[in-house]
């Protein structure tokens, strides 16, 4: 095998899996160290910088970090990374003057961003500091999207958001609200703008045409009911409510009719448990609060008598199951199940009736606009979609990434260069060494479980809507659920040249990644590690040849758990730790390099 | 030196022995030594060869004295009875221990000073006896606890780390082994896991007194260049004469040699240990050419490896003092202390 090019910003990056798994890159080692050390301040930043919203999303991330968790592969549970978060967004002070500022100067460029939702406060947030004004059209009477209208208030409070998209806002972007974009085509021709961003989601709920579904009104599409909740207009629902559909749109449906009266609130999932497409976490928060959820039965028809929902029939069906897989399914019987509501939550799309299919924006059979994955760009020059809009539903930190990516998008389309000639990311490593046998990070490995998240209690939660049900780590706990974190962004970096091959590394290696052999083509070289290779996607880091014997070290970085013992075991200092940071360009990077024309060839 | 303890997590595809243990379960507590120090390495391969035989932790007894190599004790099976004995006398403590329960598995972990200097006249005589116990020497040349003192074992030349020549003769375990009678004779390297761990296998199931002389560089005092016990001088100049394979006692030899290569040796607990002839010339149960060929290859500057000698015939100190075949903490108090009354027959019976 060929010496590995840990050069390579993805290499590092790959090894530090929540930073890799996160869609905006977030330094979640970095955080968490911070946390420790009870800066929440900082730490708040350093997860600004890449996620823009740390306060919401230490609430309602959807946390692709943690299933990615090597804490996760060498024990069983991640370190609860999202719920840390919260804790530097809550005990965090003022951190007002440390946000960026927009220049007095500007550039002279218009920006129009259409939903002021997540992608498009991300995309105000890096263009506004680099001189951009930003018109944000919003159709509603208040900012935040989806994360204002479908996220309940008990698991969301408005105080989180109103700050956060304040700070974005406060930056001085042209928020004008209850304006809706009509015309895309009189947006372009009359706007004046050098560029238009389409955040607008993915807002229109799916349909259950069954029998029955228009003869009464008592059955909705959950994420229009959401939304109705959210601006008061409903504040009520019957005592037994029915729920088709197992996703997260399901569960905060579902929880958030418990506290609208309902008594009794079944989930009717058509597949096994397997299948939900909620994650585990709201599965559990739901059935915490005694909702049940019903596993195989399809829906068959609404059942209205006398104008009136009396309930719905389902067929119950029976799988036959391969392993995870379903071989075959028949249906076994059919089940009436008596309620006085139906909520619809089987998924939801983006939709564009206001944008007129004739001015270059192409749109597939699907009715979905064409949208470049690299650069957010339609197929008309100038306007960019991102969020839910671009490639349908998602989650808020796609969002928040669509948005930084877009928004480097638009800085070079407003500059006139190529949009794909984008900044490549960078990394740099920095020694942890401090002295003999000690860093500058905690190695020692904690063997704590994961700590679990306190809640208000049943009896109370239930009082009032906007009772945010999650009470949030207070410090200690945070500072223990921490120290589990184990610093994968701590790299093991290798030097061949300074090896005595004296194996001190290979015998001290709790998880034995290590393994010193003779070189040769990867499927010959697994066959001789230390442990068997569990996990072929995380990378194998292969060195040059060794001064004495020309064998190679070779490290499986899957189940290395950062302790540094390597290192310190090593007589000769070839293992050294060192801290990774991955450079993650922004538009204000982009803009940095254009001005600095040194750095361009750097 | 490290002040973490080693975490207690393991890779999950470690497997389990016949006792339910993983090599994990064999280790002891977190090494103080300076790292990289080849002692680890050798603690690492007594590890994976007490796991790979299976033993129950509490069937062995590690015995060391005093000096780097003798802390190691505390290093590797920690279920396991241990002693830990004054300068150069640990053949003592264990020709006593194993008086009283020959049931048990000896290891005896030593240095180059412990055993050639101070502990020499014990090493001799716990030779002469054939107890029945593996006795590693930790060999590398120097008085690390001290900084660095050529010990008995320093090759005439070799280098100190201020640079000075030893002008002495060498005292080399392996010819004094043969020299006196030792039925289980083998040398290897720390850095050479692939031949240690079937030799501690092999000599850990041999019946009578296995010795081998590891090379295991001291690297902080005699690492140097010019020294001729540094990693790289002992992988250098290393010559294996025969290769020796453990097989466990319920497998059959299935691995295939050339004939003629292959000497397949019985031990007394059913095992075997294949011997292949890297030189086709090597007898490695003939003593007088064993001690021959060593000796002309260390006129050569070259140290022998490998299993250079082995006798299953020779009958170690049990068989030779016609003992009881039983522990004595297992024979009945009465048996075992007949009492004054029948004192004056015993004595009657020696005059």
């Amino acid at each position: 095998m060929q010496p590995t090019n840990t050069r390579d910003p993805d290499y590092y990056h790959k090894v530090v899996d929540c930073q890799w798994a996160c869609p905006a890159h977030t330094d979640v080692p970095e955080y968490l160290r911070l946390i420790a050390l009870g800066k929440y301040s900082d730490a708040y930043m350093v997860n600004r910088e890449s996620n823009v919203f740390p306060g919401i999303l230490g609430r309602v991330c959807d946390r692709p970090c943690e299933p990615a968790c090597r804490r996760g592969r060498v024990e069983e549970k991640p370190v609860a990374i999202c719920r840390s978060k919260r804790v530097a967004a809550d005990l965090r002070d003022d951190i007002t003057p440390r946000l960026p500022k927009a220049p007095a100067k500007k550039n002279g460029k218009r920006v129009a961003c259409i939903g002021a939702g997540p992608a498009t406060l991300t995309v105000a947030n890096d263009l506004l500091p680099i001189g951009y004004e930003v018109v944000i059209f919003e159709q509603y009477a208040i900012a935040g999207g989806l994360m204002r209208t479908n996220i309940p208030s008990f698991r969301l409070p408005a105080k989180v958001l109103d700050e956060e998209i304040g700070y974005v806002i406060g930056m001085g972007a042209d928020l004008r609200l209850g304006s809706p974009v009509a015309s895309m085509r009189k947006l372009l021709d009359q706007g004046g703008f050098d560029a238009v961003f389409v955040g607008t989601g993915a807002p229109k709920g799916k349909e259950l045409k069954l029998p029955g579904r228009n003869d009464t009104d008592r059955i909705h599409i959950g994420i229009a009911w959401l939304e109705s909740v959210a601006f008061e207009h409903v504040d009520k629902i019957g005592e037994r409510v029915l729920i088709i559909g197992v996703g997260n749109t399901a569960m905060d449906c579902c929880r958030t009719s418990l506290r609208l009266g309902a008594k009794s609130v079944k989930v009717m999932a058509r597949k096994p448990r397997g299948f939900f497409k909620a994650s585990e976490w709201e599965l559990e928060d739901a059935e915490e609060e005694n909702v049940e959820i019903i596993v195989n039965h399809a829906p068959k028809a609404f059942v209205v008598a006398d104008g009136k929902l009396q309930g719905m029939n389902f067929e119950r069906i029976e799988y036959v199951m391969d392993g995870t897989d379903i071989k075959d399914q028949r249906v076994v019987e059919e089940v009436f199940i008596p309620c006085d509501d139906v909520i619809l939550a089987i998924g939801q799309e983006n939709a564009f009736p206001w944008v007129e299919r004739d001015l270059g924006i192409e749109f597939d059979k699907w009715d979905v606009p064409k949208i470049d994955k690299a650069s957010y760009q339609s197929t008309r020059p100038g306007v960019f979609f991102g969020g839910d809009a671009a490639f349908g539903p998602k989650n808020i930190i796609w969002a928040v990434e669509h948005g930084h990516q877009a928004a480097i998008s638009i800085h070079k389309h407003c500059v006139g260069t190529p949009l794909d000639e984008r900044m490549p990311r960078g990394v740099n490593l920095q020694s942890r060494k401090v002295g003999m046998n000690e860093w500058s990070y905690k190695n020692d490995y904690d063997a704590s479980a994961r700590r679990l998240m306190p809640h208000v209690s049943l009896k109370d939660r239930f009082k009032r809507l906007n009772i945010e049900v999650e009470l949030g780590f207070d410090a200690g706990r945070a500072a223990e659920e921490v120290s589990r974190c184990l610093n994968c962004d701590i790299q093991t970096v290798f030097h061949a040249s300074l090896c005595i091959e004296c194996d001190a590394c290979i015998d001290i290696c709790p998880t034995d990644c290590l393994t010193i052999t003779t070189n040769g083509d990867e499927q010959d070289v697994v066959t001789r590690l230390k442990a068997p290779r569990l996990n072929p996607d995380q990378p194998l880091f292969v060195s040059g040849p060794l001064k004495q014997t020309s064998r190679v070290m070779i490290k499986d970085e899957d189940l290395c758990v950062h302790c540094g013992l390597c290192a310190e075991r090593c007589p000769t200092d070839a293992w050294e730790m060192q801290k990774s940071w991955i450079k993650i360009p922004y538009a204000e990077d982009e803009a940095r390099c254009q001005s600095e024309p040194a750095l361009r060839r750097a | 030196m490290s002040f973490i303890s080693k975490p207690k997590v393991a890779n999950p595809s470690l497997p389990s022995n016949e006792l339910g243990l993983n090599r994990r379960d064999y280790e002891g507590s977190m090494s103080t030594l300076c790292a990289g120090c080849g002692h680890d390495s050798v603690t690492a391969a007594i590890v994976q060869a007490a796991y790979e035989l299976a033993l129950p932790p509490q069937s062995v007894v590690k015995l060391s004295g005093i000096g780097c190599s003798s802390k190691t004790t505390a290093y590797f099976v920690a279920g396991a009875h241990g002693f830990n004995a004054v300068h150069g006398r640990m053949p003592s403590i264990a020709t006593g221990a194993n008086a009283a329960n020959r049931n048990l598995r000896y290891i005896g972990v030593s240095g180059d000073g412990d055993s050639l200097s101070i502990g020499v006249g014990q090493l001799a005589h716990v030779i002469r006896r054939n107890l029945d116990m593996v006795y590693i020497l930790e060999n590398n040349g120097v008085y690390g606890l001290t900084k660095g003192q050529f010990s008995a074992s320093a090759d005439i030349g070799t280098k100190s780390k201020k640079g000075e020549a030893n002008e002495q003769e060498p005292i080399d375990p392996v010819l004094l082994a043969l020299a006196l009678g030792a039925s289980f004779v083998a040398r290897s390297f720390s850095g050479d896991k692939e031949q240690l761990v079937p030799l501690i296998k092999a000599g850990l199931s041999h019946s009578g007194f296995a010795i081998i002389d590891v090379l295991s560089p001291c690297v902080t005092f005699n690492d140097h260049e010019g020294s001729t016990k540094s990693y790289a001088y002992v992988r250098e100049h290393s010559e294996a004469p025969v290769a020796a394979d453990y097989v466990a006692p319920q497998r059959e030899i299935s691995v295939s040699y050339a004939p003629g290569e292959l000497l397949p040796v019985t031990m007394h607990d059913g095992s075997s240990v294949l011997l292949r002839k890297l030189d086709p010339d090597y007898d490695p149960t003939d003593r007088a050419q064993a001690a021959a060929y060593v000796q002309e290859r260390a006129m050569r500057n070259e140290y022998v490896t490998g299993l250079i000698y082995v006798d299953q015939k020779r009958r170690d100190f049990h068989a030779r003092a016609n003992t009881t075949d039983a522990a004595l903490n297992s024979v009945p108090f009465e048996r075992l202390c007949p009492g004054a009354a029948k004192l004056p027959r015993i004595l009657a019976s020696f005059r």
